[in-house]
């Protein structure tokens, strides 16, 4: 890939910096996404991914640093002027409108011309599924249709940058599923920059071209979905991305190397690997004769596989492994794992992703 | 042991019902029945007289006075104290500092008795030396007004008073519904380019809706019932400048007992408020959008 030039920046935040009192909630965030990309904001609840969409909205003002949108510092402007369309996580649809006027709200307000209205209500609609609900109030909807009403809202105002705040997490699993694949493919079809908050990283993984990782007000980590699946850049990541996430465990010295407390005889790493956190991610994880010997203290059947949570040696760690079928083993039951060859280290007092160290 | 339901919810209904009944319904209708007859006295007793009783109101001049007084003084009261009410609301629902003490302020007219308050208003009118005297006099350079006491002022010194009272009452109301309106709605609106005006007239006003008609109805009502200032300040003088329907029954009914008369007017102001009612929740209730 080339890089591109400082101008193809649909996104630019320089060293934003938000407080509400004496909590800062956005330390020096740094981002860039390029035109026409598919941003997902992740990160547990209260981590700041909302706030900075909130801030690049200008629905709260930033505290320092830049917000630069197509090149133009949007620092001053208000949200209007700001060329984006937002989609909230409540939808926000007018009560007392129905459906058609609440789509063209943005542009009676704009004073659009008519004809050029009922053009882009119509093309809108139609890209919606929504020509027969137009008369409809939006208590006259179901949720995934005011979904889509909230979504055509969006897209009617042909704002080059779009906003969405935890769209799908009020619809049931199957229509979120839906309105996945929907989102992405109008975002590719109109060659929006999407931002795109949200707390499930399924969503992000499948959604996104980037996926900006955050944590008590810090990007942790700013990659694409297969980037930070593979390497994940700490601790935190490695703990929050993957069904299950990967599991972590302690590393101590043993004669020749390094393994888990309680068993000398099965060297996962090099000596100068003591002392950090092996991440194990748990569908490399199999069973075999030769494997650890391991205790199963959970176990959750999946359907196509099962998720064993297991504990390894004296020290107690937490190993999950996702086994392909039927494997519901009572609580207690004696198994043995082979884990995967050493892929991920990470510091215990950082949680920085460490070098791996050559094998002496 | 089983009760029957019906009995059941008689003894349920009971309570209130008997209540209501003694206190509502039975001296509503009496009062529509004693406008039938004459007003009885110690040597003739009530005779039917039909509709007599509103045929001679139809010739008083003094009724048809105060039926317009009331209209004006309903067209003063009403619109004045909902916007009043709504300004004032949106003023205080703001992030302004003190503004707790602000509500409580405009709030405590409303707790004050209106007896009180007509003494209050006794003292700001008073000629001369009163509060608004020495206003105009400061700001304007007038001399002495006698606000109570003529006949072109008088009217406009009670709606003042009552505008005063009620504003603060219905700014509550505004208060509580401005609060339940969801700032996602504010912040979309904004973000779609709508200016404050804007977001005023095409969001907000129509999400209270709801509760400017029922601040609306209650306010015509009390246009025609809350009169105990009038009462104590002016008793609808003078000449019958703040004669209102309400004052004129209490003077036709306990001044001169002419009781049949009175509730004749009582009739007349019954049929008056159900048709504005009427009037309202038909043309303000199509165009109203309930949550």
């Amino acid at each position: 890939m080339t890089a591109a030039p400082a101008s193809a920046d649909a996104i630019r935040l320089d060293s934003l910096r938000k407080q509400f009192g004496s909590t800062t909630v956005l330390h020096d965030i740094h981002l860039r996404a390029a035109r026409g990309r598919f941003v997902v904001l992740l990160g547990p609840s209260g981590c700041g991914k909302s706030t900075l969409l909130r801030v690049i909205a200008g629905l709260e003002r930033a505290d320092g640093g830049r917000v630069v949108l197509d090149g133009r510092d949007v620092a001053e402007l208000p949200p209007a002027a700001r060329g984006l369309s937002m989609v909230f996580q409540s939808y926000a649809l007018f009560p007392h409108l129905d459906v058609a006027e609440n789509i063209v709200f943005g542009l009676r307000a704009r004073r659009v011309a008519a004809a050029e209205r009922e053009a882009r209500l119509a093309r809108a609609a139609s890209l919606l599924g929504l020509e027969k609900l137009l008369k409809r109030r939006p208590s006259q909807l179901s949720g995934g249709q005011q979904q889509r009403v909230a979504l055509a809202r969006a897209i009617v105002a042909e704002a080059p940058i779009c906003l969405m705040d935890e769209p799908l997490s009020n619809l049931d699993a199957k229509l979120r599923g839906e309105m996945r694949r929907e989102i992405r493919a109008l975002q590719q079809r109109l060659g929006l920059t999407m931002v795109y908050v949200t707390h499930d990283q399924a969503e992000a993984m499948s959604m996104a071209d980037q996926v900006v990782l955050m944590r008590d007000g810090h990007i942790e980590q700013d990659a694409t979905p297969a980037e930070i699946y593979a390497r994940p850049a700490s601790a935190f990541v490695a703990s929050f991305i993957g069904t299950p996430p990967m599991s972590l465990l302690p590393l101590v010295a043993h004669a020749g190397g390094a393994g888990i407390a309680g068993l000398p005889d099965h060297l996962l790493a090099p000596a100068s690997a003591a002392g950090a956190l092996l991440g194990i991610r748990p569908e490399e994880v199999v069973p075999a004769e030769d494997g650890l010997p391991a205790c199963v203290t959970a176990a959750e059947f999946l359907g196509a596989e099962t998720v064993l949570a297991c504990a390894l040696g004296s020290g107690g760690a937490l190993l999950q492994a996702r086994i392909p079928g039927h494997h519901a083993l009572p609580p207690g039951s004696p198994v043995r794992l082979r884990l995967p060859p050493l892929a991920h280290l990470f510091d215990a007092n950082s949680g920085k992703r460490l070098p791996l160290p050559p094998f002496a | 042991m089983r009760m029957p339901r019906f009995l059941h919810a008689w003894l349920m209904l009971g309570p209130a019902l008997l209540l209501l009944a003694a206190f509502t319904h039975v001296p509503a209708l009496a009062t529509l029945w004693h406008a039938l007859f004459s007003t009885p006295t110690p040597r003739r007793p009530a005779v039917f007289v039909g509709l007599n009783n509103y045929a001679a109101l139809a010739e008083d001049p003094i009724f048809w006075q105060a039926l317009w007084n009331n209209l004006l003084y309903a067209l003063g009261t009403v619109p004045m104290s909902i916007a009043l009410a709504l300004a004032m609301a949106l003023w205080v629902n703001g992030r302004l500092r003190g503004r707790t003490a602000m509500r409580i302020a405009f709030f405590t007219p409303t707790v004050l008795p209106m007896i009180a308050v007509a003494n209050l208003w006794l003292f700001f009118y008073t000629p001369d030396y009163g509060m608004i005297d020495r206003l105009t006099r400061l700001l304007l350079g007038w001399g002495p007004t006698n606000w109570i006491g003529s006949q072109e002022t008088a009217l406009g010194a009670m709606m003042a008073i009552a505008v005063w009272k009620e504003a603060g009452f219905f700014m509550i109301f505004y208060l509580a519904a401005l609060q339940a309106i969801p700032p996602s709605l504010l912040e979309a609106a904004s973000l779609e380019g709508a200016s404050r005006g804007r977001i005023f007239w095409r969001v907000t006003l129509p999400l209270l809706g709801p509760t400017t008609l029922f601040i609306a109805v209650n306010a015509v009502i009390n246009s025609f019932r809350l009169v105990d200032h009038i009462l104590v300040m002016t008793q609808g003088g003078p000449d019958n400048a703040t004669a209102l329907l309400m004052t004129y029954i209490y003077e036709t009914g306990f001044r001169f007992w002419d009781t049949a008369q009175a509730s004749a007017l009582t009739g007349v102001l019954l049929a008056v408020l159900a048709v504005i009612a009427a009037l309202q929740f038909s043309l303000l209730g199509r165009r109203t959008h309930y949550r």
